[in-house]
């Protein structure tokens, strides 16, 4: 969920873009990061770990951990708290390690 | 290969006032962040600060952000790079690896490294602490105060230092609720002022609590409950008094620790001082590390607080700008000056497990 009314911040946003998650049509806004959109739109499992295929979120948010490791445009293992949302990206649930194409 | 006179790794508090000092001096200064904006830990702090008046205690954390990073933008003798990450330090030739909007990567020789690169934070273990929903304190600051994106509904909010209360503040800001926070420890860590301010609003803060697991919500996998049981006064839990909290987000703020990899890649001598948060580098009191060149200042030096920080990277800007050959005749009184300052902010009750800390690290 977007906050709209704070009592200190206003947000600046970029233009609002299109993405596919695992196919559905999803909303967000360029230069964000992925996740956030995703999180936005009520998507927190990112990912399904590689030996217990548990499910996965973000855990830091800035780059750190790599608990957010999702297919994008294709590729695999890319740290959607840091990637930026673009128009047009397919963002997909990672499971396990990833193939590179 | 790119050379520069004094490479300032990370764009927080202690970056920013090194590169300004250091460039004051007379010195040629890039820095590096590997975020698309500078400011580092300021930018998501919307309550006043604490600290000295000098070092803009009352002023807003996101507001001292703006002024400094517009300071060191403006500045001709500072070069700035932002999404740049530095992912290694070549000791042999002292060159820096530096990864750019992750596509390229640019090789960078300077003369003198002050780096100031903060702290991450840590974890706790208990039974699924993996489940999605389950964030780090500064996560969900990132989250709701630079992209304003609430991290759910219902939070659970585990540690009672400044972070974890100032960051209940801000989720109850930004319309979440907090069901509780809760902290091991038998008496609340952080400043009276913060946690009267989440009292009052009726949150309950438990302490002698900790987390005993979390439970997924079977659909979705992601977090859907926690439970949380007491701790007698050996940190040992009780059975029996466990409690069931409905809520989708475990917010862990149990403290920093310095993100410390450039400094042993350097080859710095670390110590594990429990009291700064984790392995720091040994240093003498011009912040140079035992790698000649090679200064630290801010969380990285030891976790403290943003006041500090900022003082530790004016005089790590200072003595690497000095080692170089440039003064502009005010180079004594400034040092003095910053040390003078950094005493006073350890002095008293306050600053006592700093004092020891640092203590065990002097060359
Ligand atoms: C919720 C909260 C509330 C706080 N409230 C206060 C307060 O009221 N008063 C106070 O004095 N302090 C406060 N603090 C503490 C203060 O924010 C920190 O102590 C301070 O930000 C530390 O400054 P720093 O420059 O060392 O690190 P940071 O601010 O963390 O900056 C480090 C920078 O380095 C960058 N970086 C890291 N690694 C690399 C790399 N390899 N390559 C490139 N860049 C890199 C990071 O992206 C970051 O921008 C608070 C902290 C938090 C989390
Ligand atoms: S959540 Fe830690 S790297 Fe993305």
């Amino acid at each position: 969920m977007r906050i709209v009314n704070h009592p200190i911040l206003s947000f600046e946003r970029g233009r609002e873009v299109e993405f596919t998650f695992d196919g559905k049509k999803m909303k967000g806004y360029e230069g964000e990061p992925i996740a956030a959109a995703l999180h936005d739109n009520g998507v927190r499992v990112l990912s399904y770990s590689k030996h217990l295929h548990r499910p996965r979120g973000f855990y830091c948010a800035i780059g750190n951990c790599s608990s957010c490791l999702m297919t994008v445009n294709g590729e695999p293992n890319v740290r959607v708290c840091t990637e930026k949302l673009r128009e047009g990206m397919v963002v997909e649930t990672q499971k396990g390690r990833g193939d590179i194409k | 290969m790119k050379k520069t006179e004094i490479a300032v790794i990370g764009g927080g508090p202690a970056g920013l006032m090194a590169a300004l000092a250091a460039a004051e001096m007379g010195a040629r200064v890039t820095i590096m962040d590997r975020n698309s904006r500078l400011g580092g830990q300021l930018v998501k702090q919307t309550h006043m600060f604490f600290g000295s008046e000098k070092e803009y205690a009352s002023v807003r954390g996101i507001d001292i952000g703006k002024v400094l990073s517009a300071e060191v933008l403006k500045n001709p003798r500072i070069e700035t790079m932002l999404d740049s990450t530095v992912i290694g330090y070549y000791p042999d030739d002292g060159v820096l690896g530096v990864e750019v909007e992750e596509k390229t990567f640019v090789k960078i020789k300077p003369e003198k490294v002050i780096v100031a690169t903060g702290a991450s934070e840590k974890f706790l273990p208990f039974e699924n602490n993996d489940l999605p929903g389950i964030y780090g304190a500064g996560a969900v600051q990132t989250l709701m105060n630079e992209h304003g994106v609430v991290p759910g509904e219902n939070v659970l909010m585990v540690g009672a230092g400044n972070i974890g209360l100032i960051v209940s503040y801000q989720l109850m800001q930004a319309g979440v609720n907090v069901k509780a926070i809760i902290d091991a420890a038998p008496s609340i860590g952080g400043y009276w002022v913060h946690a009267s301010k989440v009292a009052r609003l009726g949150v309950p803060i438990m302490t002698s609590y900790t987390v005993k697991a979390a439970y997924p919500n079977e659909l979705t996998g992601a977090l859907e409950r926690a439970v949380i049981w007491q701790v007698d006064d050996k940190w040992q839990p009780i059975p029996g008094t466990e409690k069931v909290l409905k809520v989708d987000v475990i917010c862990i703020s149990v403290g920093l620790s310095p993100l410390a990899e450039i400094l042993w890649q350097a080859g710095c001598r670390m110590k594990y001082v429990p009291q700064l948060g984790g392995h720091v580098a040994l240093r003498d009191e011009n912040m140079e590390t035992t790698v000649p060149g090679v200064y630290v200042a801010g969380d990285v030096a030891g976790v403290e607080e943003a006041s500090s920080a900022m003082i530790e990277g004016r005089l790590a800007g200072l003595n690497a700008a000095k080692s170089l050959g440039y003064d502009n005749g005010k180079y004594d009184e400034k040092r003095r000056e910053a040390m003078e300052q950094l005493q006073n902010l350890r002095s008293g009750p306050v600053g006592e497990k700093i004092r020891q800390g640092l203590a065990q690290l002097a060359l």
